[in-house]
């Protein structure tokens, strides 16, 4: 242990001569004077000095170059981009404008200009010229340091600056007044220790973190939490039209009819206005002779056809010669002749001067009306087992 | 911060005798030419009278808006050449003067004005804003505001390089804190008067933001010119250097860029909305050849002044300075032109932008006026507020 810390001590080289100063004026002047010599020497002052540069003769800084390079750059290629998605890729027409939209891309390209303009200013100092991410410097944990961070302005001049000599240095600031002149030392071993970027260590680090956080993000979004964000139960485990499906052995959701039928209500019935003997021959009352029908058939037969037609469909009409008697329904041709797809036409299209009842009558209605009217003739001609 | 090395040595010199008569050469100039534009062609005189007037009340309260926002922001590095400010901004005193012309052929060029707005239901229901009368009570209460606080900014800071009195400069910051949002609104209601009420129909609220914009710029590019010649022949002592000039010439950019972020958001947020009741406006500064115009006004105030005033090395040359200072002077005069005249074009039927004789006389008369109202505000006051407490710390400002 304290063989290795000997040996350190031993290597350890002269970084910088330093001194303190207690007025910001004073340290322009110092400043001012160093340059008139040195190079490679440094100010450190509590708070921004304003016209510092200019004491320490510093040209104007490259840093604007980056800023303006990158960040046009970056607004050529933004161009480029927008371009190719709204004039090749999928051009679209947006609120009447034309595909090369350019007054609405300058926001965009404003903005991705000042982006990138400003964080890779901000990269480019971390990494060239605070030297990211070395993270150690000689004049850390000095008493330099902790001075010249608090209440004294301090000058710092390097051993690496080619007219550099100890004793001389040291007689300068001690002619210019400074305080506190000090040696500052530093171990190169350690200093290279210290990380760099070009480490591979670090790289394989950064990648690491890299992996990690991704992953990470990743596995914690979509596998852990997975709860999928309130959707207004727009999805659902239902299968939805023009979709894959995969019950169906042709995997659509959207099934097609039996070959040869009509699904119910879908029937065509405009098509035979004008052809009464095809409706008889392809419909047929799709109704049971039920109870509830018969009901549904009696209301309506006796609020609509009663007038014209008699309660019992004798032909015997209350309208007493305002309108033509119409014939009776119980006539060999309506009884034995028609079926009911035949009076439902009737019905549905009225016949000569019997007006339709379409639009009063919805089909359920008039298939109702057709069993009623059945009954009425079987009323009249009861057979065996009705009268039991 | 140091006091030995920035204590101004001030001694007031009289200017040279030139300065006078080159602004009076090209007042008068101007004045001549003027009445025989007028004589050629009125109407064209008339709407140039807008210009003239929008002009130099635009660079009169921005030059004192400048003061008081030095006063109330704390700056210093202005402090040292306030006077200058101050001079420039005693054309608010002459702006009545300048108003009468507009005054006297208000119904020529106002359609708010003209027979036709009686039948007009959009101007109807905006005649109890746009009316002869209330129009004319608000120019005298607006100019009367930028007078008063002009005399009392001034006679604080004059008073001030006797008695060294600091409570002055105390007085001077409450001052300002009533004057800028009055200044704000007075200026948005001028800029509509006299501007966007030229198309009655037309609306836009950051207009008044935009003129304030351009007239700021113009007003630091006079001030620029006076500063860095006044200052290099020696009549501001010694102690203004380079790093004032940049500021003047930061101030000048960031000025620029805000100018064209309200002209182009205006214009973006118009052009995308497509709303009849907004895009005429526009369309007739695109038509008939104005189109041409526009894309110059976007090079001359935008694209060439970024470029040039980016760079610090432009911002701390005087002649540079000088030179986009007159630049920037003609690319606000540009920027009138070109929301006034595409408004006479229409009235007197002439396709297409066109340019007279009335414009030059406008710009003489301008830079004839301020010339001649610098020359006569140096003679008996001090250039620099030798009374004033920030000056050492102005004078010590750098970057
Ligand atoms: C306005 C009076 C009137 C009403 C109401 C009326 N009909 Fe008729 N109906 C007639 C007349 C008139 C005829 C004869 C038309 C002809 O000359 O072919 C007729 C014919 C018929 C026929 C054909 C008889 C045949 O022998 O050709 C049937 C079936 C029929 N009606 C059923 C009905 C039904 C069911 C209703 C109730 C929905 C009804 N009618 C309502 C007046 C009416």
């Amino acid at each position: 242990m304290s063989k290795s810390q000997k040996m350190n001590k031993n290597e350890e080289q002269l970084f910088a001569v330093t001194g303190q100063f207690e007025t910001p004026d004073d340290i322009m002047h110092a400043a001012e004077k160093a340059a008139c010599r040195y190079r490679k020497f440094d100010v450190h002052t509590p708070y921004p000095v304003h016209g510092m540069d200019g004491a320490m003769g510093l040209g104007e800084s490259p840093i604007g170059w980056v800023t303006i390079l990158v960040g046009s750059t970056c607004m050529l290629l933004m161009l480029g981009f927008i371009s190719w998605i709204s004039l090749i890729d999928y051009p679209i027409v947006w609120a009447g404008k034309p595909y090369f939209n350019l007054p609405g891309y300058i926001p965009i390209l404003f903005e991705i200009t000042i982006l990138t303009g400003a964080v890779t200013t901000v990269l480019v100092l971390f990494l060239i010229v605070s030297g990211f991410p070395r993270n150690n410097h000689p004049l850390h944990d000095t008493p330099y340091m902790q001075r010249v961070s608090d209440d004294r302005f301090g000058l710092c001049i390097e051993a690496a600056d080619e007219n550099f000599n100890e004793a001389e240095a040291r007689a300068l600031l001690e002619e210019m007044g400074a305080k506190d002149i000090a040696p500052i030392y530093f171990n190169p071993v350690e200093a290279d220790a210290g990380l760099r970027l070009s480490n591979p260590i670090f790289m394989v680090f950064l990648a690491g973190v890299v992996v990690v956080v991704s992953g990470a993000s990743y596995f914690a979004l979509n596998r852990m939490l997975e709860l999928p964000p309130f959707n207004w139960m727009n999805v659902q485990d239902k299968t939805v039209p023009q979709t894959l499906h995969t019950v169906f052995a042709d995997g659509r959701s959207m099934q097609k009819p039996v070959e040869g039928t009509v699904p119910r209500g879908y029937l065509p019935e405009d098509n035979y206005k004008e052809d009464p003997d095809a409706m008889a021959k392809y419909f047929a009352n799709p109704l049971p002779a039920s109870q509830e029908v018969f009901e549904l058939g009696r209301e309506k037969y006796e609020s609509r056809c009663s007038a014209c037609h008699g309660f019992y469909g004798e032909g015997d009409s209350r309208l007493q010669g305002q309108y033509p008697a119409p014939p009776t329904l119980h006539s060999k041709k309506v009884v034995d002749e028609w079926n009911d797809a035949r009076i439902y036409h009737v019905i549905t299209y009225g016949q000569n001067i019997m007006p339709a009842y379409a639009k009063q009558l919805t089909k359920d209605e008039r298939w109702a009306v057709v069993h009623y009217i059945r009954a009425l003739q079987r009323s009249l001609n009861p057979k065996e087992s009705d009268l039991q | 911060m140091s006091t030995a090395s920035h204590t101004m040595v001030y001694e007031k010199k009289a200017l040279p005798a030139k300065v006078a008569t080159t602004g009076w050469a090209l007042l008068i100039l101007g004045l001549l030419l003027g009445v025989a534009a007028f004589m050629m062609d009125a109407l064209r005189m008339q709407f140039v009278s807008i210009i003239l007037f929008t002009f130099l009340a635009g660079i009169g309260i921005t030059a004192l808006f400048m003061v008081s926002i030095e006063y109330l922001a704390g700056a210093v590095w202005s402090t040292p050449i306030r006077r200058v400010f101050e001079m420039m901004s005693s054309i608010v005193l002459f702006l009545p003067l300048f108003a009468l012309p507009v005054v006297l052929s208000m119904g020529n060029v106002f359609e708010w004005m003209s027979p036709k707005a009686a039948t007009d239901q959009v101007l109807i229901n905006k005649a109890p804003y746009l009316n002869q009368p209330f129009f004319l009570v608000r120019l005298a209460v607006i100019l009367g505001i930028w007078i008063l606080f002009y005399v009392l900014f001034t006679k604080n800071s004059r008073k001030q390089d006797e008695t060294r009195d600091q409570s002055l400069t105390a007085r001077n910051i409450k001052l300002s804190a009533i004057f800028i949002p009055v200044m704000g609104l007075s200026i948005t209601a001028l800029s509509i008067d006299f501007l966007m009420s030229l198309e009655p129909h037309w609306f836009s609220t950051i207009f008044g933001v935009n003129f304030f914009m351009g007239s700021l710029v113009a007003a630091l590019s006079f001030i620029t010119i006076a500063v860095i010649l006044l200052n290099e022949n020696g009549y501001l002592g010694k102690g203004i250097v380079r790093d004032h000039y940049y500021s003047l010439g930061f101030a000048m950019f960031a000025g620029c860029v805000f100018w064209t972020y309200t002209a182009f958001s205006q214009g973006m947020l118009i052009w995308y909305a497509n709303m009849p009741e907004e895009t005429p406006w526009y369309l007739h500064r695109w038509e008939d050849g104005w189109n041409v115009i526009t894309i110059s006004l976007l090079v001359v105030h935008f694209i060439v002044p970024l470029f040039a005033l980016i760079q610090r090395k432009n911002k701390t040359n005087p002649a540079r300075m000088i030179f986009m200072s007159c630049w920037l002077i003609f690319a606000h005069m540009f920027d009138l032109y070109w929301i006034v005249m595409p408004v006479h074009s229409h009235v007197a039927k002439i396709h297409g932008p066109s340019i007279g004789l009335a414009e030059l006389a406008a710009a003489l008369i301008a830079i004839g006026f301020i010339v001649v109202l610098f020359q006569q505000q140096t003679k008996n006051k001090n250039l620099v507020p030798v009374g004033d407490p920030k000056l050492q710390r102005g004078l010590a400002f750098r970057l």
